[in-house]
């Protein structure tokens, strides 16, 4: 019996704290904000973009957020459910699985919570949710195949080395490709894959065999930085020259600062990007009010050899910087 | 006569192995015949053979242990791709955090990282053998929270390794014409080889595989040979991955060794070996872990479109499984024979062919 006026003044204190604390945030007005995100661990990629989200939806930027990082989809829709009990103000998805989105956007929209898509697009009706901001893969695969049209003589005779088969990426990366090939602007003397991984083994594979093949060919598609690395140790082993002097050009995605540096160095030429940075363009709409709808894609660019800064490897790579020089082979 | 049976009767567990080997040698030569040819680029042999050998280190390596954590425990370590991921983030961590890059910083930083391997195999090894659980799911553990782990050991980030005596290690020496991955292998090779050879592992291992309960009636706690063949597995592990990332050049939490227990589970079972333990052989499952890189580049040189390849390498698995099963096998054999008495039968009646004879 003596224990219950401690456990009763614990209650109390931990009310007070609790109050205190609502009391501070009432006083601030944070925005909440609710982020079903994929886990940093799944790429370079994700990891940037669950940063970028941390560092947007700061408190010192007038944000309460909460981010939940699962690769589930039934995780990422209990997370979703969650956030909107919680009454957030905002919910933004990244979501693992296209479908099964329905039932939590609705329950969204009548509880008048504001969904936004980033990175990832959902199966659902356009008016289930505000905004979805994306990459178009189609236009990251034209930007490539441009700069292989403007940048490589002719004949252009391309190795295709695409990603995880049916993936978004894959799918329009590999679209500008095969455009191009049809109206005969350039030849796919191999297409192969890195499978599920990506893999930088598989694609040294796919490009051992086509030199094994006597295959001749002037440049090297990686749809994504670490199976362009694997394309070049095949071409080294092999004696074949490749990059900025050399006879087979190297062009690879998504602006890992190491793939960057080498670009920097000659070693590849060109390296197309795919942003992860989406908080600050979503952090400005729902700082003005001024949200757009429908699918708005992302600005994204491709540097080269002749054109990239250091600034541009600062500012725009992924992942950690191998420093200037060096090489990562 | 009857020692070259004997001979016969012993390699008969390379049969399957060998039998699937041939026959895709066999494709590959159909396709072109230059298959074997073997050239000098920069100093280095260069060629198909070559490209399979390097390509296949790590699988062969990491096909050794799974071999003998089958034979003992009777179960397989589904955490391999997972542990060599963790055990190269703490040889990149070392190498990096350690200043100056030498030989020596890549030795301490290679032995840190087998004491990782060790440690991870004492645990799964644990888990099986003192509390009983099946090595599938307690492996399973690891193999979904490896590359967490990694990922952290990373500080979440995919660190470069890009120094000299790494590059080195992951392509080749200068002055030696063959591939350093290659060379290590083969090292690894002849350490088990004579590891088995001098000791009783084999003996014990095959034991516990097949019964642990005479095998505790003989003095021999099976908990233990057991938790040996899973820090043995760890070790392979980390030499496995400690290839795979000076082969990158970075360690990238994501992708190293991902999805190759399957290819290692294979590779076990192409070598003819029980996937419920017992004997073993690992020679087989060597053979095994080549003929699975064998494979996968002779899908590629059939030009095998991207979309079907991964149906292509499963059909193609079943029917060489299939060609080289033992019923096959027997069956084979029987028409074989049947033949051969036919053609004596038929030799027989024909004076001239006895004369022959």
């Amino acid at each position: 019996m003596k224990k219950l006026p401690r456990v009763g003044l614990l209650l109390l204190m931990v009310m007070l704290v609790l109050s205190y604390g609502s009391a501070i945030v009432a006083a601030e007005e944070l925005i909440k904000i609710g982020i079903v995100n994929l886990p940093p661990e799944e790429s370079g990629y994700r990891q940037a973009n669950v940063e970028d989200m941390n560092r947007v939806f700061s408190r010192e930027n007038g944000y309460d957020a909460k981010q939940t990082n699962t690769a589930d989809n039934s995780e990422q829709i209990a997370a979703a459910r969650g956030y909107i009990r919680d009454g957030v103000d905002y919910l933004l998805i990244s979501a693992a699985n296209a479908s099964g989105w329905d039932d939590v956007l609705q329950s969204a929209k009548r509880a008048g919570v504001r969904v936004i898509l980033f990175d990832r697009e959902i199966d659902t009706d356009p008016s289930n949710y505000e905004v979805a901001l994306l990459s178009d893969m189609y236009y990251e695969g034209e930007l490539a195949v441009n700069w292989v049209l403007n940048n490589v003589p002719e004949p252009i005779n391309l190795v295709l080395i695409r990603g995880q088969m049916g993936s978004a990426a894959e799918i329009g990366r590999s679209a500008a490709v095969l455009k191009a090939a049809e109206e005969g602007k350039l030849t796919i003397v191999a297409d192969g894959t890195g499978g599920d991984t990506w893999s930088l083994e598989e694609a040294r594979k796919v490009v051992e065999a086509a030199i094994a093949a006597n295959k001749d060919f002037n440049v090297i598609y990686a749809q994504n930085d670490g199976m362009a690395q694997g394309a070049v140790q095949a071409l080294e082993a092999a004696g074949i020259s490749h990059g900025k002097d050399g006879k087979v050009k190297i062009i690879g995605f998504d602006f890992n600062r190491f793939a960057l540096r080498n670009v920097q160095a000659g070693y590849w030429d060109a390296d197309v990007q795919c942003n992860p940075r989406q908080a600050a363009e979503i952090e400005k709409w729902i700082r003005t009010g001024n949200i757009p709808s429908g699918i708005v894609y992302q600005e994204e660019i491709v540097l080269d050899s002749n054109t990239i800064t250091d600034e541009d490897i600062e500012k725009y790579g992924i992942n950690v910087d191998p420093g200037k020089g060096v090489i990562t082979r | 006569m009857s020692k070259l049976k004997k001979h016969i009767n012993r390699s008969s567990h390379l049969f399957l192995p060998l039998s699937v080997l041939v026959l895709l040698i066999i494709v590959n030569l159909i396709k072109g015949a230059d298959y074997f040819r073997i050239t000098m680029v920069n100093g280095a042999f260069y060629g198909n053979i070559p490209n399979i050998l390097f390509g296949a280190s790590e699988l062969v390596i990491l096909s050794i242990g799974m071999t003998l954590v089958t034979a003992a425990s009777r179960g397989q370590d589904i955490s391999i791709g997972e542990n060599g991921a963790i055990t190269s983030a703490i040889f990149v961590w070392y190498v990096l955090n350690a200043g100056e890059v030498t030989l020596l910083t890549i030795l301490v930083g290679f032995f840190i990282s087998c004491v990782a391997g060790i440690l991870i195999g004492a645990f799964n090894g644990t888990l099986v053998s003192v509390f009983n659980v099946q090595p599938m799911v307690a492996t399973l553990i690891l193999f979904l929270g490896g590359r967490s782990i990694a990922f952290m050991i990373d500080g979440k980030v995919s660190p470069i390794l890009a120094n000299e005596i790494s590059n080195k290690i992951g392509t080749v020496i200068p002055g030696i014409p063959i591939h350093t991955p290659i060379i290590l292998t083969a090292v690894f090779i002849a350490i088990v080889a004579v590891v088995l050879k001098k000791t009783n592992l084999r003996l014990y291992v095959e034991s516990v595989g097949i019964n642990p309960s005479a095998v505790r009636l003989n003095g021999i706690d099976p908990k233990k040979i057991i938790f040996l063949t899973f820090l043995i597995m760890g070790v392979c592990s980390a030499v496995a991955g400690f290839i795979a990332v000076n082969k990158a050049g970075r360690h990238d939490s994501v992708n190293l060794l991902k999805f190759i227990m399957m290819d290692a589970i294979l590779a076990v079972a192409l070598g003819g070996n029980s996937l419920g333990g017992g004997k073993f052989s690992i020679t087989g499952s060597i053979i095994g872990a080549y003929t699975i890189e064998m494979l996968n580049r002779t899908l590629l040189r059939l030009e095998v479109n991207p979309e079907a390849i991964k149906a292509f390498k499963a059909v193609f698995i079943i029917v060489l499984m299939v060609i080289a099963s033992p019923v096959v096998r027997v069956f084979v054999r029987k028409v074989l024979d049947k033949a051969k008495t036919i053609g004596k039968a038929s030799s027989l009646s024909t004076p001239d062919s006895r004369q022959m004879d």
